[in-house]
C-alpha cells in the first residue's frame, strides 16, 4: 500500500510575544494509504500542532509535508484552503457544529464549496447521515441531540466531500464510554469498509486501540511506536 | 445564493438581539422616509410648470417688509412683462390660533396668472363685486366644513383693523379647486380675500403689498425683465428682489427654516447612532462566532469567502431593516397626509428616496460589517479553536 503522508524532519516553531517555543523537532513519519493511526503523548508534546500540520491547518517552520502528493508546506493559504475542502475531514474534541443550523445542513457546509446543486447537496448529506446512523435525525438543531449524536454528526460532515484522509482531534475526549465506543466503531468502520485514512490524536489508550498503530509523542519528538493490530 | 441559508441562520442566531437592531433600522428608516418626504414637499413648493413663466419680486431687505403698491404700473410697463398682480401676507386663524390660515390679501387679477387654480365665472365676479369676499380651498373648506354663503370670522394674526380689533369677518363666495397636482397642496389650503378691503381696513401699512407676481411673455426673457424691475427701484428705500418663483419660494421657506439642513442634521445624528448601535451588534455577533467562523475556514473556505458572508450579513441586517422602515414610510405617510385633514401633504416615498435609502443602507452596512469581516478574515485557525 502506497503512502499518504510523508513527513521529514518537521519542525514548528511557535512565538509567543518574545519567547519562540519549538513544540515539534525534525519529526519524520510515514503514514500508508488506509491506515488508522493514534498519536498520544502527554499534554503539550504536539500532537494537535503535528495534528494540525497533517490537516493543512498550519505552516511548518522546517522541514515538508506531503499528502498525497501535495506538499502543504509549500501551498498558499488559499490553495490550503481549497486543499481542505476537497482531501480532509476533520472531526473536533467538542464537535464544532453549527448551533443554528439543522444536523442536515451542518453535514452539507463543505459541499456548499463544490459544484454540485442543491438537490445533491441534500441527497449527499443524507447518505452521510444514513451512514453515521442519524438519518432519522437530519432535521434536528444540535443542541436537540445527545453528545454522541453531535459526534456523529461532525464525522458526517467530515466524510461527506469523501476525503482520503480524516484527522480526529480527541474525537471521544467530551463522551462517555458508550458513545464513545460508538464512535470509535464508526471510525474503525470507516476505515475498515470505506479506505479512509484516519489520523486520531488521543489521551486515551482504550480509544487508541481501535487505531491500527499508536505513536507516542513526548516534548515534540516521536519517541515509541506500537501496533496495536 | 447558496450561502444564503447560512448568512440568514447567522444573522439570527441571537434572535433578541438581531430583532431589536432591526426595530432601530426600521425606525431610522421610517423617520429617513418621512422627514424626506417633508423636504421634498418644501422643494416642491413653486415648481409647478407654470411657475416657470412667473417671477416674484419681494423686497431686497426682508419678506416683512411691504412694497408701493404705485410699483405695479411701472412693473406693467417693463418690456416683456405680459401681466402683473400683486399680494399681501394676511396671517388668519380659525377659531384657535393653532387653525392657521394660509390666507392672502390679493388683487381682482391675481387669479389670472395662476391658470393651476380654478374658480367658475360665477365664483370670479362674487369676488370681485363683494367687499368683503373670500374665494377657499378646497380642502380647507372640507377641513372646516365651509361652503359658499357662510360667513367666516378669521383673526388676523398680525394686522388689526380700524377699531383695533384683529378679528375679521368674511363671505365665502367661491370653492378653488387645483388643477395642477404639483401645487395642489398649496391652492387647495389657500384663502383668498380683496386687497382693497384689507388695505381699506387696517391702518398699518396702507399703499402698500407685500409681494408683486409677474408674468413674462417669454420664459428666455425671465433674467432681463427681473432686472428691468429691480432697476426700477434701485437707490430708493424699497429696492426690490426679483426672482423665479421657485428661486423666491425656496429663499422664503428659508428664512422660516432650512430644512435642508434641519432634516440632513437629524438624519445625520440618526444614522451616526445607527452606525455605532448596528457596528456594536455585528462585533459582538462576530465574536461569539469565533470558533464558527474557524470551523468553516477549516473545512475549506476561504479568507475571501468569510470576509464575504460576514459582510453580506452586515448588508442583509441593513438592507432588511431599511426596506421595511422605506416601505412602512410609503404605508404610513399618505395616512398622515389624510388624517391631517389637508393641513400636510406630504408626497409618497418617491424613485429618488428609494435610491438615496438603499445607498445609504448600503454604505452603513459596508461600514458597520467593514471591521468584523476583517477581522474573521484574518482569524487563525489554530488560535481560534484553541479559544486563543
Amino acid at each position: 500500500m502506497g503512502k499518504l503522508i510523508e513527513i521529514r524532519d518537521l519542525s514548528k516553531v511557535y512565538e509567543r510575544g518574545r519567547q519562540k517555543v519549538e513544540v515539534l523537532h525534525h519529526i519524520n513519519l510515514d503514514v500508508d494509504q488506509g491506515d488508522f493511526l493514534a498519536l498520544m503523548g502527554p499534554s503539550g508534546s504536539g500532537k494537535t500542532t503535528l495534528l494540525n500540520l497533517i490537516g493543512g491547518l498550519d505552516v511548518p517552520t522546517g522541514g515538508s509535508i506531503n499528502v498525497g502528493g501535495q506538499r502543504l508546506d509549500q501551498l498558499s493559504p488559499g490553495a490550503l484552503a481549497k486543499w481542505r475542502a476537497s482531501r480532509v475531514g476533520f472531526v473536533f474534541q467538542f464537535y464544532n457544529l453549527m448551533p443554528m443550523l439543522s444536523a442536515q445542513r451542518n453535514v452539507e457546509l463543505p459541499l456548499l464549496l463544490t459544484k454540485l446543486g442543491a438537490a445533491q447537496r441534500r441527497k449527499n448529506a443524507a447518505i452521510a447521515l444514513q451512514l453515521v446512523g442519524l438519518a432519522d435525525r437530519a432535521a434536528h438543531k444540535p443542541t436537540e441531540l445527545s453528545g454522541g449524536q453531535q459526534q456523529r454528526v461532525s464525522i458526517a460532515r467530515a466524510i461527506v466531500s469523501d476525503p482520503t484522509l480524516l484527522v480526529c482531534d480527541e474525537p471521544t475526549g467530551d463522551l462517555d464510554r458508550q458513545s464513545a465506543e460508538e464512535v470509535l466503531t464508526l471510525l474503525r468502520a470507516l476505515n475498515r469498509d470505506h479506505g479512509k485514512t484516519i489520523v486520531m490524536v488521543t489521551h486515551d489508550p482504550k480509544a487508541a486501540e481501535y487505531a491500527n498503530h499508536t505513536l507516542h509523542l513526548d516534548k515534540g519528538t516521536l519517541v515509541e511506536q506500537s501496533a496495536t493490530v | 445564493m447558496k450561502y444564503l441559508h447560512l448568512i440568514w441562520a447567522s444573522l439570527f442566531r441571537r434572535k433578541t438581539r438581531t430583532i431589536l437592531t432591526l426595530v432601530s433600522i426600521i425606525a431610522a428608516f421610517l423617520l429617513f422616509g418621512m422627514l424626506d418626504a417633508v423636504r421634498t414637499s418644501f422643494n416642491q413648493a413653486g415648481q409647478s410648470a407654470n411657475g416657470a413663466q412667473r417671477l416674484q419680486t419681494g423686497s431686497k431687505l426682508s419678506f416683512i417688509q411691504t412694497l408701493p403698491q404705485s410699483l405695479e404700473a411701472r412693473i406693467q410697463q417693463v418690456p416683456g412683462v405680459k401681466m402683473t398682480t400683486y399680494a399681501n401676507w394676511f396671517g388668519g386663524a380659525y377659531q384657535d390660533p393653532h387653525n392657521q390660515v394660509f390666507s392672502f390679501a390679493v388683487a381682482p387679477n391675481y387669479l389670472d396668472l395662476y391658470p393651476e387654480a380654478s374658480v367658475t365665472p360665477e365664483e370670479r365676479k362674487a369676488f370681485n363685486e363683494t367687499r368683503t369676499g373670500a374665494l377657499v380651498g378646497e380642502v380647507l373648506a372640507k377641513r372646516f366644513k365651509w361652503k359658499v354663503g357662510d360667513r367666516i370670522p378669521l383673526q388676523s394674526t398680525i394686522f388689526p383693523n380700524r377699531q383695533g380689533s384683529k378679528d375679521w369677518q368674511f363671505d365665502v363666495v367661491g370653492i378653488i379647486h387645483s388643477t395642477d397636482k404639483k401645487s395642489a397642496g398649496f391652492f387647495d389650503q389657500l384663502f383668498l380675500l380683496q386687497w382693497k378691503y384689507f388695505d381699506d381696513t387696517t391702518p398699518y401699512n396702507q399703499g402698500t403689498v407685500g409681494w408683486y407676481v409677474t408674468r413674462v411673455g417669454d420664459v428666455n426673457e425671465a433674467d432681463r425683465v427681473a432686472k428691468a424691475i429691480d432697476a426700477i427701484s434701485a437707490n430708493s428705500d424699497h429696492e426690490t428682489r426679483t426672482q423665479t418663483e421657485q428661486a423666491a419660494t425656496a429663499s422664503w421657506m428659508k428664512q422660516l427654516a432650512d430644512i435642508g439642513l434641519i432634516v440632513g442634521s437629524i438624519m445625520g445624528a440618526v444614522f451616526f447612532t445607527l452606525l455605532l448601535l448596528s457596528g456594536n451588534t455585528m462585533m459582538q455577533a462576530v465574536r461569539e462566532r469565533t470558533s464558527e467562523l474557524a470551523v468553516l475556514k477549516t473545512i475549506g473556505f476561504s479568507d475571501v469567502s468569510v470576509l464575504a458572508m460576514v459582510l453580506a450579513e452586515s448588508l442583509l441586517l441593513l438592507v432588511l431593516g431599511g426596506v421595511l422602515g422605506l416601505g412602512l414610510a410609503s404605508v404610513i405617510i399618505p395616512i398622515v397626509s389624510a388624517g391631517s385633514g389637508g393641513m400636510l401633504n406630504l408626497p409618497r416615498v418617491g424613485a429618488a428616496s428609494w435610491v438615496l435609502g438603499i445607498v445609504l443602507m448600503v454604505a452603513i452596512g459596508l461600514l458597520v460589517g467593514a471591521m468584523p469581516a476583517i477581522r474573521a478574515m484574518r482569524l487563525n485557525i489554530v488560535d481560534a479553536l484553541a479559544g486563543r
